[in-house]
């Protein structure tokens, strides 16, 4: 492991708001749990909590927390400039470190999104909505570490994003779903689980080269402002 | 190794930060001195490439220092904003340090330069149980720890007490005279005075004065000395006053009088006689430009 991503490792688990990562996973499984045992058929359950509290909600609130986490929160007290202040090319500095939130972001949605989607149809729906999640958690982390480096208030922005953009214009605007992570996460679960209670609304294709072309082009936006990062500190 | 800051001026919006600041730092330690607000800060970040001039040239060695990770071989620096990843111990947050410098031997070089700040004893205790000291100390010691030709310190004696006070001096007087560039920013003339004989001073993004700390010294001394006074019978003393050859002029006024001295000695020895001898009471007597600031725009003025 770099020593970036020890750091940053070391520095989002020891923060206090690791914690705020624990209640969405557990409340999803919570609420697939009851209508599981109270023998309701998953058609009528599988896609509101799958959907609207997984894709919509605890995928991109985990991936907030933790994309913010790993630079803005740095960024916030300081501590940046011990990093910045090395011989590093910045992209060693911003991959790590995006690396480190994927990873944290992508194991805590997997871990309800299986258990979920093998309570409602079996281990196929689990791997194929892990797949889609995982798919899910490179762009958003992706996008949230760029964010915490456009803007003061990564975590704000971030929030706005996810409520009006993800959670409000691409379920009710069809055009917008064209350029909705949620929907490029969905499509991918979709097809990796070929299950009938996911009905992802863009084509596979689209899915996949969208996502690769957020990717690429967030990473790049996130190393170049990285490479002209202004310090600004009480000016004295 | 070298320093060179040519005509380097930086703002935010309508507002001068620093103004068309030209400087030379060598080998030795160098005090960048100036009232709160001078724009220090802003011209060390400069310096250590984490913000960009707006207009001209900041080089270590020849190089730039924006937008080139390369020049932290040579530079380190320890900001003013005491920001430590507090759930490591010192050993680990130099370690890590000397990790992402590529060193060959990090695990020797960390013990090194907490050997040299004197925190070997403490290492294995979180950062965040240190004192404030020790925490600078540390971070001292993480921006050391790849031997850096220039050294830049952001405002270090702020909150230490007069023992780690004179702790930090020593350490930078002993790697000044190791030949190493080091520039360090305060506020408190007598910082400065203590550790470095040359200074850099800043009033308002300007470079005010640079050179000898004793010549500046004098021009500052050489000032005259203003104080406000008030007594019962504040005409009368001012007429006593003026006789006196130390008295440049005096100002009466609904406060009291305000008193010009050429010489702070000789005025505030003869003002106590000349009142008992009137038979007038003193009640005040301020120095009223002893502030830091009032000495600054007398510099600049000069």
């Amino acid at each position: 492991m770099s020593t970036v991503a020890w750091i940053t490792t070391r520095g989002l688990l020891g923060r206090r708001r690791f914690l705020l990562l624990l209640p969405l996973p557990i409340l999803m499984i919570g609420v697939a749990l009851i209508p599981r045992f109270e023998g309701v058929s998953p058609q009528e359950w599988a896609q509101p909590v799958l959907v609207a509290m997984g894709f919509t909600t605890l995928l991109p609130i985990v991936a907030l927390i933790v994309g913010t986490g790993v630079l803005g929160a740095e960024i916030d007290d300081g501590t940046i400039t011990h990093i910045l202040s090395k011989p590093l090319a910045r992209w060693r500095i911003v991959v790590p470190k995006l690396l480190v939130a994927i990873a944290v972001t992508a194991a805590s949605a997997a871990v309800p999104f299986y258990i979920v989607g093998a309570l409602a149809s079996g281990p196929r729906l689990g791997i194929g909505l892990v797949v889609g999640s995982t798919v899910g958690a490179v762009l958003y982390s992706t996008i949230f570490v760029a964010l915490s480096l456009i803007s003061r208030r990564p975590v704000l922005l971030g929030l706005v994003y996810v409520i009006i953009w993800e959670g409000l214009l691409s379920n009710l605007v069809s055009g917008t779903r064209v350029l909705s992570v949620q929907q490029y996460a969905l499509t991918i679960a979709d097809k990796a689980s070929a299950s009938d209670l996911l009905n992802g609304n863009v084509s596979f294709a689209v899915a996949v080269v969208m996502s690769i072309v957020v990717t690429i082009g967030f990473l790049v936006l996130a190393i170049r402002k990285l490479s002209s990062f202004s310090v600004t500190g009480e000016t004295s | 190794m070298t320093l060179e800051v040519t005509g380097v001026s930086r703002w935010y919006g309508n507002v001068v930060a620093v103004n068309d600041v030209t400087m030379t730092l060598g080998p030795g330690v160098t005090g960048l001195l100036g009232p709160n607000g001078a724009g220090k800060t802003t011209l060390l970040h400069m310096m250590a490439g984490f913000l960009a001039p707006s207009r001209g040239t900041l080089t270590v060695d020849g190089e730039p220092t924006w937008r080139n990770p390369a020049v932290y071989r040579k530079l380190g620096l320890v900001s003013e904003r005491e920001s430590v990843h507090s759930y490591l111990t010192a050993h680990e947050f130099v370690l890590v340090s000397a990790k992402l410098h590529g060193l060959t031997d990090p695990a020797a070089a960390a013990t090194r330069a907490l050997d040299l700040v004197e925190m070997a004893e403490f290492q294995d205790r979180r950062i965040g149980t240190y004192s404030k000291g020790m925490r600078q100390r540390t971070r001292v010691a993480a921006a050391l720890v790849h031997e850096p030709d220039v050294l830049l310190l952001d405002e270090p004696f702020n909150g230490m007490d007069p023992r780690q006070r004179m702790h930090m001096m020593d350490l930078l007087h002993r790697l000044g005279t190791a030949g190493r560039t080091i520039l360090f920013s305060s506020h408190i003339l007598e910082e400065v005075e203590q550790l470095s004989g040359t200074v850099q001073v800043m009033v308002s993004g300007r470079l005010a004065a640079s050179g000898d700390f004793r010549t500046i010294r004098r021009l500052m001394t050489n000032r005259p000395h203003v104080f406000a006074v008030q007594s019962t019978d504040d005409r009368r003393l001012a007429v006593a006053l003026m006789h006196q050859p130390s008295v440049n002029g005096v100002d009466l006024g609904r406060e009291g009088l305000t008193v010009r001295a050429g010489d702070y000695g000789s005025f505030t020895r003869a003002l106590p006689r000349i009142a008992l001898k009137e038979g007038i009471r003193v009640r005040r007597l301020l120095p009223s430009d002893e502030s830091l600031e009032s000495v600054f725009s007398y510099l600049v003025e000069a």
